[in-house]
This record gives C-alpha cells, sequence and structure tokens, in this order.
C-alpha cells in the first residue's frame, strides 16, 4: 500500500462519507441545494409556547420532532440520521459495524420541566413542592426512564452500539467549538496511527423554553421576531444576536491510503487543526483577538501552508455584534493584505446557530465548498458594517476557485478551534 | 508519529470527603478509621461532602468565585492544587501552551427557583406561560455558565492561565478515563507536551440525588463498604475534585520537574452490561497489562461503585490476580467524573509510599508488605464503562 504522508510526516486523514440534517432539511444534498438558494431555515417557533420569552424564533429541525421528545431523544435522532448517512456514503465497514472509534459532540442535558412535574404530580406535596419531595417517590418504576434519558454516557453509547464503532465513544463539549473538536479528536486519532477511520459527530437538538431562557439571560439571542428569516444576519450593522438553532453533520474520517486502497471516493482532506483557549472572559473574546488569532495561525501552521493558500473562509459569524467584529478582527490580522481575496460567509445566517453540532456541520459545508466549487452565501446582508468590510458572498452563492478552506469555531467558556480543509490531493 | 515518549505524572490535586491533597487523603486512609459520611442532609441517603476548602487559596478573586457554582470551585481549586505541585502555577511561558482535558457533568440547577416554580404552577392557568415567566424573572442570568460543562475547563483558563487548548469530555465515570487515556495518547505520540487533566463532582446536591434515585439504588444506613451493598448495589454520591498533570519525560526533564510516577498505560473500553461483561472485558484489559506487572510490587486500587452485579465481577476479576485490592468509594464515595482520576492520585501516592491502607469490606484483601512500586487503577463504571491503568514508580 502506498504510504501517503502530509508535510508533518503524517498519515493523510481524508473524508470518505458526510451526512447532515439542519432546519433546512434531512441529507446533505437537500441542505447544500438550499444553503447555496440562500434559504433560512428560521421560524417562529411552534414547539412550546413562547408566552413572556424575549425571543420567539429558532431553526427547530421540526421536520425530524417527534410529539413529547426529550432533548436527548431529538439529539440523538439527528446524531443517528447524520451518522447514517455519512457511514452509507463511505461504504467503510458493514451495518452495525464501523470499524473504528466514536467521537461525539453532544449537548449537555437534564431533567426536563415536563419530567419535572411529572414526579412532583404523585409527589403528594400540598404546601410547598421541594426537591426531598421528588425524591421521595423517585424510586417508582415508571421513572427509570427519565434517568436512562439525563445521564450523559447514554447517548453515546446508544450510538456507538448502533453504529457498531469501537472502544469507548467520547462525549464532549467545547460549546459552539464542539463538533470541530470531535473531529480534531478523529483526526488526531488517525495521525497517530491508532486506527485507520473514525466516526466525528456533533447534534444538537436542545431547544426548549429553558435553553432560549438561559441565551436570552445572556443577551446573546436575536430578538428580532417579526422576522424569522431575516433575524440572522452574520456581519451586517444591523445585527443583533444569534439565532438559536438544531442540527447535526456526520463525517466518516480515513487514512487516506486506507480509503484509496477500498476504492472510496474521496470527499476532502482535514489538512490541519488549530485551537487556543481564551482566558480574558467567560463569554467574551479577548479585546486584542489574540486567541483567535492564534487558533487560526496554529490550524495554518498545522497543515503546513500560509495565509495565500487559503481560497476561503467558513466564518463562525454567529451575527452577535461582539463574534462578529472579532472575528474581522482575528482574520484581517491573520490575512492581512490577501484578506480582499479571500470570500468569507456564514452559513448561520440561513442554518442559525447549531451550537455543539455547527462546527461539524460547517465542516461539512465546507468540503463540499470544495467538491461543488461553489460558496453558499450571508444572507440578509442588507446593511453592511463598514467597520467590517469584508467579501462576505452577501445574498447570493457565488462559483469560485476553491482549493483550501478555513472553517471557524469560537465558543462560550474561551473555546476556539480552526480547521483546515482541502480536496482530493493530485 | 512513530516516536513514543514516556509520560509521566508531575501533579496532582485533589479533594475529597477525607481531606485535601494525596498526603491528607492517605493518612486519613492509613488510621483505618470509618469512613466518615453524611447521612442527614438527603436522609435517608448517604453521601460524602468533601472536606472545606479556603478557596481563597487558589482562586483569589471572589468575582471568579461568584461566577461559578460549587463544582467548578472544587474543580478549579484541585487544578490549582495541580498545577502548584506541578511546579507550574503562573508559569505563564508554559501555560500558554500547555493542553487541558477535564471530564464534567452538569451543572447545578437554581434548586429554590424550581422549588417555587413546582409549588405555584398549580395555581397557574397556563403553566408553560407560567413557566417561562418564571425563569425569565428568576434566574441569575450568568446561572448557565456555571451549568455548562465547558466552563470549568473555561474557569481554570481564566483563574489559572492554562490556554493551549481546552477540551470538556461527558459521560460519568468513562469520560475521566477517556480524559487520561486521550491526553496519555497524544503525549506519547508527540501530539502533546504538558497536559492538564481532571474532572470535578458536586454529588451532594438535590438535583443529582433526585437523577440518580430515579434509576439506581442510593446508599442507606447501616453504612457498608462498596464491595457488600447487597444484590442490588448501592451508590453513595461524594463530592470531589481531583487533577493531574501529565507530560512528556523530555519536557519534565528539561523544566527539572520530578515525576511522581509514570503513567505506563492505559484502557478504557464499553459493553452492554450483560450478566458477565464487564467481567470480561476487565479481564481483556488485565491480560494486556499484567505481562508488565511485578507480581509482588503492585497493589490495585480499586474504583468501584458499589453497583451491581458490576462490583461483584470486578471483586472477582481482581481476585483472581492475586494482588492487593483497595476501593476508594468506600471513603469518598462516588464521584462519577472525577472519580478515575482521584484515583490516579491515590494510586500516585501508593506508589510513592510504598504502602497500603488497612482493607475494608469483603473485595479488599492482601497487604503490600514488600514495598510496592506498581499500582494498577480501575474504573468500573456503575452503568457503563471499563477502564484500568497502570502507574509506577519512577526509580
Amino acid at each position: 500500500m502506498a504510504t501517503r504522508r502530509d508535510k508533518k510526516g503524517r498519515p493523510v486523514v481524508a473524508i470518505t462519507g458526510m451526512g447532515m440534517v439542519t432546519p433546512l432539511g434531512t441529507g446533505k444534498q437537500d441542505n447544500w441545494k438550499r444553503l447555496t438558494a440562500g434559504e433560512s431555515g428560521i421560524r417562529t417557533i411552534s414547539r412550546f409556547a413562547t408566552d413572556g420569552l424575549r425571543t420567539t424564533i429558532a431553526g427547530a429541525v421540526d421536520h425530524e420532532f417527534e410529539e413529547g421528545m426529550h432533548s436527548a431523544a431529538l439529539s440523538e435522532k439527528l446524531a443517528r440520521i447524520a451518522g447514517t448517512e455519512a457511514i452509507a456514503e463511505s461504504g467503510i465497514g458493514s451495518k452495525g459495524d464501523f470499524p473504528g472509534p466514536f467521537f461525539l459532540a453532544f449537548p449537555p442535558i437534564e431533567i426536563e420541566w415536563a419530567q419535572r412535574f411529572a414526579i412532583a404530580a404523585v409527589s403528594g406535596a400540598n404546601d410547598v413542592v421541594e426537591y426531598s419531595d421528588l425524591v421521595r417517590v423517585a424510586p417508582r418504576p415508571e421513572f427509570g426512564g427519565f434517568y436512562e434519558q439525563c445521564k450523559y454516557g447514554v447517548v453515546p453509547d446508544t450510538l456507538a452500539e448502533y453504529f457498531g464503532t469501537k472502544g469507548s465513544p467520547i462525549s464532549l463539549t467545547t460549546a459552539c467549538a464542539s463538533g470541530a473538536t470531535a473531529i480534531q479528536l478523529g483526526l488526531e486519532a488517525i495521525q497517530r496511527g491508532e486506527c485507520q477511520a473514525a466516526l466525528a459527530i456533533g447534534a444538537d437538538g436542545s431547544i426548549t423554553a429553558e435553553s432560549v431562557v438561559r441565551f436570552s439571560l445572556l443577551s446573546a439571542l436575536s430578538t428580532n421576531n417579526a422576522s424569522p428569516q431575516g433575524a440572522s444576519r452574520p456581519f451586517s450593522k444591523n445585527r443583533d444576536g444569534f439565532v438559536l438553532a438544531e442540527g447535526a453533520a456526520a463525517l466518516v474520517l480515513e487514512d487516506y491510503d486506507h480509503a484509496v486502497a477500498r476504492g472510496a471516493k474521496i470527499l476532502g482532506i482535514v489538512e490541519g487543526v488549530g485551537e487556543k483557549a481564551d482566558n480574558f472572559h467567560r463569554t467574551r473574546s479577548s479585546p486584542d483577538g489574540k486567541p483567535v488569532i492564534s487558533c487560526m495561525r496554529n490550524a495554518l501552521s498545522d497543515a503546513g501552508v500560509t495565509p495565500a493558500d487559503v481560497d476561503y473562509i467558513n466564518a463562525h459569524g454567529t451575527s452577535t455584534p461582539e463574534n462578529d467584529k472579532m472575528e474581522y478582527l482575528g482574520v484581517s490580522t491573520v490575512f492581512g493584505e490577501h484578506l480582499k481575496n479571500i470570500p468569507i460567509s456564514s452559513n448561520k445566517s440561513m442554518v442559525g446557530h447549531t451550537l455543539t453540532a455547527a462546527g461539524a456541520i460547517e465542516a461539512v459545508v465546507s468540503a463540499m465548498t470544495i467538491l461543488n466549487q461553489r460558496i453558499p452565501p450571508t444572507i440578509n446582508y442588507e446593511v453592511p458594517d463598514p467597520g467590517i468590510p469584508l467579501d462576505v458572498v452577501p445574498n447570493k452563492a457565488r462559483d469560485a476557485k476553491v482549493r483550501r478552506v478555513i472553517s471557524n469555531s469560537f465558543g462560550f467558556g474561551g473555546q476556539n478551534t480552526c480547521l483546515v480543509l482541502t480536496g482530493e490531493p493530485n | 508519529m512513530s516516536t513514543r515518549h514516556e509520560v509521566w505524572i508531575t501533579g496532582v490535586g485533589l479533594v475529597t470527603a477525607l481531606g485535601e491533597g494525596p498526603e491528607a487523603n492517605w493518612t486519613r486512609l492509613k488510621t483505618g478509621e470509618s469512613p466518615v459520611f453524611d447521612d442527614k442532609t438527603f436522609s435517608p441517603y448517604i453521601t460524602f461532602p468533601n472536606v472545606p476548602i479556603n478557596l481563597d487559596t487558589q482562586i483569589p478573586k471572589k468575582g471568579d468565585q461568584r461566577q461559578m457554582e460549587t463544582w467548578q470551585r472544587i474543580g478549579v481549586y484541585a487544578a490549582g492544587l495541580a498545577l502548584t505541585d506541578a511546579g507550574i502555577a503562573k508559569n505563564t511561558d508554559i501555560l500558554d501552551k500547555a493542553d487541558m482535558i477535564v471530564a464534567a457533568g452538569g451543572g447545578e440547577r437554581d434548586i429554590s427557583v424550581d422549588s417555587t416554580i413546582m409549588t405555584e404552577v398549580r395555581k397557574s392557568g397556563k403553566s408553560d406561560a407560567f413557566v417561562n415567566e418564571r425563569l425569565m424573572s428568576d434566574l441569575r442570568p450568568t446561572l448557565f455558565l456555571a451549568q455548562l460543562p465547558n466552563l470549568l475547563a473555561g474557569n481554570i483558563s481564566l483563574v489559572h492561565g492554562v490556554v493551549g487548548s481546552s477540551r470538556t469530555f461527558m459521560g460519568e465515570e468513562s469520560s475521566g478515563v477517556d480524559a487520561l487515556r486521550v491526553a496519555h495518547s497524544r503525549i506519547a505520540a508527540g501530539q502533546s507536551d504538558i497536559c492538564l487533566v481532571g474532572g470535578a463532582y458536586h454529588g451532594t446536591r438535590w438535583d443529582l440525588v433526585l437523577l440518580f434515585r430515579l434509576g439506581t439504588p442510593l446508599l442507606e444506613a447501616p453504612f457498608k463498604p462498596v464491595w457488600d451493598r447487597g444484590p442490588a448495589g448501592a451508590l453513595a454520591l461524594g463530592t470531589m475534585g481531583a487533577f493531574v498533570v501529565v507530560e512528556s519525560r523530555e519536557h519534565a526533564e528539561k523544566r527539572g520537574a520530578k515525576p511522581l510516577a509514570r503513567l505506563a498505560s492505559l484502557h478504557s473500553s464499553r459493553n452492554l452490561r450483560k450478566p458477565g461483561e464487564s467481567e470480561t472485558t476487565l479481564r481483556e484489559e488485565l491480560a494486556a497489562v499484567m505481562p508488565s506487572v511485578k507480581k509482588d510490587k503492585a497493589v490495585v486500587i480499586s474504583g468501584a461503585s458499589g453497583a451491581e452485579p458490576a462490583t461483584s465481577e470486578e471483586k472477582k476479576v481482581l481476585a483472581e490476580t492475586g494482588l492487593p485490592v483497595r476501593a476508594t468509594a468506600t471513603y469518598i464515595g462516588n464521584g462519577m467524573e472525577a472519580q478515575f482520576l482521584a484515583n490516579i492520585v491515590l494510586g500516585c501516592q501508593a506508589v510513592r509510599e510504598g504502602t497500603l491502607f488497612p482493607p475494608s469490606g469483603s473485595g479488599d484483601h492482601g497487604d503490600a508488605t514488600n514495598g510496592i512500586s506498581q499500582a494498577l487503577v480501575t474504573s468500573v463504571g456503575h452503568w457503563r464503562g471499563e477502564g484500568l491503568a497502570l502507574i509506577e514508580r519512577v526509580d
């Protein structure tokens, strides 16, 4: 077997399967069609009552939601859909027997109000309902399912069993960078020679009234409730926050030689990854942009390329006033003069912010951008922000020569991860 | 990637029900005293709250302390102890490049807000709207940041300046094993030079007592060691924080750091826990490690949880090794994501001291009379996950 190595002497890591589900639809082809048509998946929330909420819009994946589903169940379903599509495309292993480890970016889950009320209802508490009242009736057998649903280890274990991945499944969170971190862990495992394939999935189906409240209280969400489809406006002067969304994406990562030997189609190469934590503030980036800058530079250095080698930036682009300004500071510092030649667009303008899944979804879109030589737009770009002079691929997809993409993911808690993707090597 | 690097543990930090720091924990264990637990707060259930700690020594800014909840404070505190022990606290050159992998669960809810909503919702006509309104008005805006699992790592970055990278793994006991496994693999392969690894768990709180009691027995009086909690088994939730600094031998020697122990190997696996499967998996892991184990110089620090039948299966397999065995959860309770790291710290202390503490319960047996130099640390999770590490004294 040929032994192809990257510039650092490591095994080359290919993408041989991809799957995706977002509020725009299920399946990567349907998503690609809608993304390049500039469609928005944001709608008024119908899954639960929004009385009293400041934000009443979201990119909920209603077309896969089933009545009464807990966040864990929906997130698991989305992961399963994306993973199944990716593995089928890759053709690796056999059904229920994926020959490698599993890295799952997954939202933190917990008991939800419907469950709490169900327990409280049988607690017999008259005056005040305390947790001790709930604990007293907790052993009743009808509540056993709540425990199974809310333990962090359950979904990764269930999916590991379903896909037949090998070893202990790793479920992880690096907030809004989680999807990219899942890919990074798979990449590193293949580079170490521990495995020849890895399954990386980022999934998030956790929109509940309480999650909307939590982000609202941090003033992170757009309140443009009157115009759901126009609410996510990355890089626009009138952007006012991100739009919470759901979705999942999966990537089959594979040693390039292994993939070629079995005749697999190479959908892309994960050439490098960079990360850097920020210790400025829990939710805000360091005003000098240093961590974000280091993160991108680390990624380019890991891939062994220079800023001039990058043709397109798949932005984190959340549509919050702060993120987009910071991302501009970051890319303008890293890319300098060359930035004017690099289109940079935000998938979140159409999909919303899928949080845990975003890094994986945007990696798939990045690979499809290279495969199709077409860049999805940043929609809702009507009022440019003069402080952010970028070619955001406004409102309409564009055909372009794209050999190499960087995909940025930044998150609460100082999380920054950047992926470098390229096409099949010549 | 073919060059393998030796992986050293060069710093540890630990807070448990027994004490702060490995020495204090070990001293208490060696007295052979009965475990000290709390059987009142969550009566009838037994829990293991941590000993009091002086947060100011590791988290000097009160503002930082206020932005965290208990699980994060304990974790940030224990992480600080480990960085200090490794001699890299405040060393910005090293911390700027240091990696970090944290094993974390979810943060605590606001119990009083929940209780008020559960009480008053019964009088409201539209319960959904009522919940929305109360949450919007009653929740502390920054509470969310104390609930996100990755914000333990985030707070460690903020307070201690570890900023090379930051990853958070979730999933009870296994996540602690996998955090250390990935750090070990990365360092051994040259992908990382130094990494802070750890976890924190605040099990002595109502929302977790509720979650676990929904699906698994919790220990009630009279107290019993983990090995002897009957056919249904039982957990005793604990509060703990445990961190280690692991680095390549080259990196440690270059900065003049001494090893507390070598992290020789690590295994992590899963099965569906059909009868006998834990036994089989653990036996396979042991088979991979035993060729490196010196029979008269090694002990087992068991992470047995008290859940059955997993604990009985582990007892059987460990007895077959002929090595002395001690289970620590009898003394510190169940700390989920932090449990394995706590046992790694205690394992380091075992190989440093070359001795063991008195046995407690039917699975603890043997003694370390010859001066031990190796510790096998197990993690058989209460629900899933079989993990095993070998650590050894560096002579």
